[in-house]
């Protein structure tokens, strides 16, 4: 920044009338609300949702030109107004929701970014103000929503009706994209942060930290702006931002195998204060057990209060931890709410350590007790990609090998062996060491695999403009050859190496020359 | 038979040479221009010469001034002499290629009966509400009345005054030489109204080499079409401060005037939010004499940086924004003081960046701590916070404080804060600095397509360049008949198209295809179909030379 110069004169006389108005402005409200739900399969969910009203009267009373902000993010409601939106709804996710493992979403969204927006009827051309706002938006989210054009956008008929207050659902006005291959990443996070009144300094926000949020399974953040009705009868209407933010912990990886969580070992933080601009600001842990037995878990701080209700088609019990309250915060200065499984989960052991590309490959442990008479599948996702140009092998096409699983098992023997001296026993029965003679040890291995990847041709191109033009330059060479060469009949010469030393030879066996 | 089939070799021979011949004529005839069209860029001609023509372009700035005389402001035989113009043309050193002449053309002439009866009113503002309403003057232009020299219209001590409209009141003498006397003190007050050389070395400080008070040159905001001005309240204590501020009538009674006072000189629009938690990006120290926290005259280039980030960049527009920020300091810095070079603190507690904005801190009145639990409540006082902000809004658009002739009187400008010839002067200054912009633009354009023959001209990036061009002399001719306000805007348009020309994206699309590369793709075309026709006409040559060399020997 440029050098700063102070102002030590003041020449500007102001004489406006005095007094103030009185009349309070709007005011503007902030509501946050952290959801944690233990899933079916182990994980752990966490859902975030902060919701800003900008009493502003949906239009725009100030004037053309004039815009006034105070919990409601400034670049959103410039939005609003220079683009004449009616609703936008934007989410960045990253990996997919498993529905099977894991139980129905709050609110899922597709992989990749999605951005849907109503714009209001005075809209002239729609198509043009899509692909502004597409750009704005790219560029406040740092998200390559840019891309967004006319091959990737439709324009729904039945579905995506307006979640918000609207007269007309003319659906001329509705535009819907998808860019599936969008990599949702820290600079997505810190523009979204940044939106929050509160910014991370305080309240549930601070638990929003960028490295562990995005060690997850599954992360979708999400911005939906509608309008709203202000009060029961509807009279005036304010805007809404909801932002919300979806976590899926894979509680296994980083519990070591076990269930219990608390917040500090998810977030690597605690909730230390509230958000002082918040009017609510609530977390709520689902301890609905699975089984009907509610001794199997525990919840440290003890909920005050908890609140039960039907979601999503099945009752469900919250502890509910209000920060605003501030019994719940100041018995311990900071907030970590902790979940504990009484009796410790069957099937021991689980050691998963992901691959890091060109630095370590995937390991996966598991102990499992097989029934008998069974068949146990193990399967592991992988994901093909391609290696970079000078990594490829000189043979490409011959593919590349996944080293075999290892299988190494305690068998229970069916005669029960006799105990052995271990030094005495020949060598072929005593390489792994016995505990037990009622069972004996087994390691098996699979067979290798061979996945073929794809092998890019990186100098097809010029070799395709070389081998056409030595094509052309061939015909037309003996094209030209045949035109303008002159073809004679050549008399057969006396002398010639050749023959003189043919000559020779012919000589010295005797036999007539040539 | 021998004979024979000689003349059947020689034959086929001749036939040869032809069929190599006409392969050559076909491939310079057909194939080279063939190859040429194709893979021509296209490249639509240019105005080139009247671009290097702005170069040296001569602005000639002229000032209309009408000076009307009253009865017994002159001797009575010099009043005969009345109307007539005179011209006072002098030239603005300044180390720049464009010549800048400043020509104030005086129209004299003698008062009307209702300028008469208004000047002869007991006081200066009477006088002037009477001589404003009836005629509106143009932009740019300027009236000068002269008194009479004993008139009580102004102070006895007070040679001159200068108002807020276009206007001016000299007194007059009674001398033989009343008319230069008179023109002098016009001239005067003329040049503190309108062109000086410091508002003209203000607006072309990007281009002129960089002198010693260059950065105090460069405070003001470049030309644009439009401005965005942001006023944001930072709270970065939340927990001990519930800050109101009440911005909607604060922009309504006092920014809005001005800036509508301002609306010549481009688009205005204004918002304002609230941000939490935003911190300034110095710790401030600790003065343990008045327990106060203070910032350094140093430290102040680090505050902005931190803060910026969390502003937002302005989604909906590309106008320049000018930022304004009113810090209330989180309770555990407060008071905070901002301190000057020497130490002591300032007067308004606030400071300026050039071309940025301006941040003013504003400490809680520590008696509301008293009594109240946290947090406590904060009503900003807007009139005191306005009036920084307004006198930084100045010094951002360059609005200087006037240089006033000795024995001049002057109130200042009215409550929307900026006078007629204030804005005038802006606009003369903005169209010289719009010139100048568009020339160099256009300049540089012209000198990139010329060094570099693998840009693609399309027409409507010529025909932007052509209406630049045109436009920069249509401000030039306006700015010497002294229409301001067309002239303002030719150069504006002048600045646009020359810039939409300059970042057209189409300039760019054949740029990244080097020589080297070209080539590589050619030869295995052109080196197997060149050869064969190269060497059958080095031998062609070869064989008539020796044919026109064998007569040669036999004579």
């Amino acid at each position: 920044m440029a050098a700063a110069v102070r102002i030590s004169l003041l020449v500007l006389l102001l004489l406006g009338p005095g007094g103030w108005g009185q009349a309070e402005p709007p005011r503007d409200s902030l509501r946050e609300e952290l959801v944690i739900t233990p899933l079916p399969s182990g994980d752990v969910a966490a859902t975030f949702q902060f919701r800003t009203r900008w009493e502003s009267g949906g239009g725009q009373p100030w004037g053309q030109g004039v815009s006034h902000y105070r919990l409601f993010p400034k670049a959103l409601g410039q939005l609003i107004s220079k683009y004449s939106l009616r609703e936008l709804h934007l989410s960045l996710t990253q990996g997919f929701w498993r529905t099977r493992y894991w139980g129905t979403p709050f609110l899922q969204a597709p992989s990749g970014a999605e951005l849907w927006a109503w714009f209001q009827d005075t809209v002239t051309d729609v198509d043009e103000s899509w692909k502004e706002l597409s750009n704005v938006l790219s560029g406040i989210f740092c998200a390559s929503l840019n891309f967004i054009d006319s091959t990737n956008t439709v324009t729904p008929t039945a579905s995506f009706k307006p979640l918000g207050l609207a007269n007309g659902t003319d659906h001329s006005f509705l535009r819907y994209a998808v860019l599936p291959r969008e990599v949702v990443c820290t600079e997505n996070l810190t523009p979204w942060k940044k939106l929050l009144p509160c910014s991370s300094k305080a309240g549930l926000s601070v638990l929003l930290k960028a490295d562990r949020l995005f060690h997850t399974s599954y992360h979708s953040q999400a911005v939906h702006i509608r309008p709203v009705c202000r009060n029961a009868h509807c009279t005036s209407v304010s805007w809404e931002l909801r932002q919300t933010l979806s976590v899926v912990f894979d509680a296994f990886v980083t519990g070591q195998g076990k269930k219990d969580w608390s917040l500090f070992r998810m977030f690597s933080r605690t909730l230390t204060e509230p958000c002082p601009l918040a009017s609510e600001s609530r977390v709520y842990v689902d301890i609905t057990s699975y089984g009907q037995d509610n001794e199997t878990l525990e919840v440290y701080p003890p909920p005050l209060t908890t609140y039960q209700d039907v979601i999503l088609g099945s009752r469900k019990t919250y502890a509910v931890y209000d920060l605003l309250d501030a019994a719940v915060v100041s018995n311990s200065r900071s907030l970590n709410v902790q979940l504990k499984w009484k009796r410790p989960p069957e099937n021991g052991y689980i050691h998963y350590q992901p691959a890091q590309d060109r630095m370590q490959p995937h390991l996966l442990e598991m102990l499992i007790q097989l029934p008998a008479n069974s068949v146990t599948k193990v399967s592991i996702q992988f994901e093909r990609a391609l290696l970079k140009w000078t990594e490829y092998t000189p043979d490409p096409n011959h593919g590349f090998y996944v080293s075999p699983s290892v299988l190494s098992a305690l068998v229970p023997s069916v005669v029960a062996a006799k105990p052995a001296d271990w030094e005495e026993s020949p060598l072929f029965n005593s390489l792994f060491p016995v505990s037990d003679s009622s069972s004996y040890f087994v390691r098996l291995y699979t067979e290798p695999l061979l996945v073929s990847l794809p092998t890019p041709d990186f100098s097809m191109p010029y070799n395709v403009v070389c081998l056409t033009c030595t094509v052309v330059a061939v015909c037309y060479g003996s094209f030209y050859n045949l035109l303008t060469r002159t073809f004679q009949i050549e008399e057969p010469r006396k002398g010639g190496l050749a023959r003189r030393l043919a000559n020779l030879i012919r000589r010295a066996r005797g036999v007539p020359l040539l | 038979m021998a004979a024979a089939g000689a003349v059947a070799a020689d034959l086929e021979v001749v036939r040869g040479k032809r069929a190599a011949l006409f392969f050559a004529t076909v491939v310079v005839v057909l194939g080279l221009p063939l190859w040429w069209k194709t893979t021509e860029t296209y490249r639509a001609p240019l105005p080139y010469s009247q671009i290097s023509g702005l170069n040296s372009l001569k602005l000639r700035l002229m000032v209309p001034v009408t000076v009307v005389f009253t009865q017994e402001s002159v001797p009575l035989d010099d009043q005969e002499k009345l109307p007539f113009t005179v011209v006072h043309e002098r030239e603005i050193p300044l180390k720049y290629k464009l010549k800048i002449k400043c020509r104030f053309q005086k129209a004299y002439r003698r008062a009307l009966d209702h300028e008469e009866a208004a000047l002869s009113l007991g006081s200066i503002q009477e006088a002037e509400t009477m001589l404003a309403e009836p005629s509106e003057q143009a932009e740019g232009s300027l009236t000068v009345y002269v008194i009479s020299e004993r008139s009580s219209l102004l102070p006895q001590d007070m040679m001159s005054y200068i108002g807020p409209k276009r206007m001016a009141v000299v007194r007059g003498i009674m001398h033989r030489e009343a008319f230069n006397i008179i023109g002098r003190r016009v001239i005067q007050v003329a040049q503190a109204m309108s062109l000086t050389e410091d508002v003209l070395a203000a607006a072309l400080a990007d281009h002129l080499p960089e002198d010693k008070w260059s950065s105090d040159k460069r405070r003001p905001l470049k030309s644009s079409l439009g401005y965005e001005i942001t006023f944001s309240l930072l709270n970065p204590d939340p927990k001990s401060h519930d800050v109101y501020w009440d911005i909607e009538g604060a922009v309504r009674r006092y920014v809005q005037p001005f800036l509508s006072a301002l609306s010549a000189a481009g688009n205005f629009s204004v918002d304002s939010q609230i941000l939490y938690y935003a911190v300034l990006g110095v710790n401030p120290r600790f003065d343990s004499a008045s327990s106060s926290y203070y910032l350094a005259a140093h430290s102040l280039p680090h505050v902005i940086n931190p803060v910026e980030s969390r502003l937002g960049s302005s989604a909906a527009s590309l106008y320049p924004v000018l930022n304004f920020l009113l810090y209330v300091p989180e309770l555990a810095h407060s008071p905070l003081y901002i301190q000057d070079k020497d130490g002591a603190p300032v007067a308004t507690n606030a400071f300026h960046s050039p071309r940025w904005g301006g941040i003013m801190v504003y400490n809680v009145d520590p008696k509301t701590y008293n009594g109240s639990q946290l947090p406590v409540r904060v009503e900003v006082d807007m009139v005191r916070v306005m009036e920084v902000f307004l006198a930084q809004l100045r010094l951002l658009f360059g609005i200087a404080q006037p240089q006033l002739p000795p024995k001049c009187l002057f109130f200042g400008p009215k409550s929307e804060g900026i006078m007629t010839w204030e804005l005038d002067r802006l606009l003369w200054a903005r169209s010289v600095e719009n010139l100048a912009t568009a020339t160099t633009t256009l300049t540089s354009l012209a000198q990139l397509l010329g060094k570099i023959s693998n840009i693609v001209i399309k027409d409507d990036v010529a025909s932007e360049v052509y209406r630049a061009v045109a436009a920069v002399q249509k401000a030039a001719e306006e700015l010497s008949s002294g229409h301001l306000a067309s002239a303002f805007a030719a150069s504006q348009e002048a600045v646009t198209s020359s810039e939409r020309a300059f970042f057209d994206p189409s300039l760019l699309h054949l740029l990244y295809f080097p020589d080297d590369q070209k080539f590589a793709i050619y030869i295995p075309l052109f080196l197997p179909m060149a050869v064969p026709i190269l060497l059958s006409l080095f031998k062609i040559f070869l064989e008539t030379r020796k044919s026109w060399k064998k007569p040669e020997k036999t004579d």
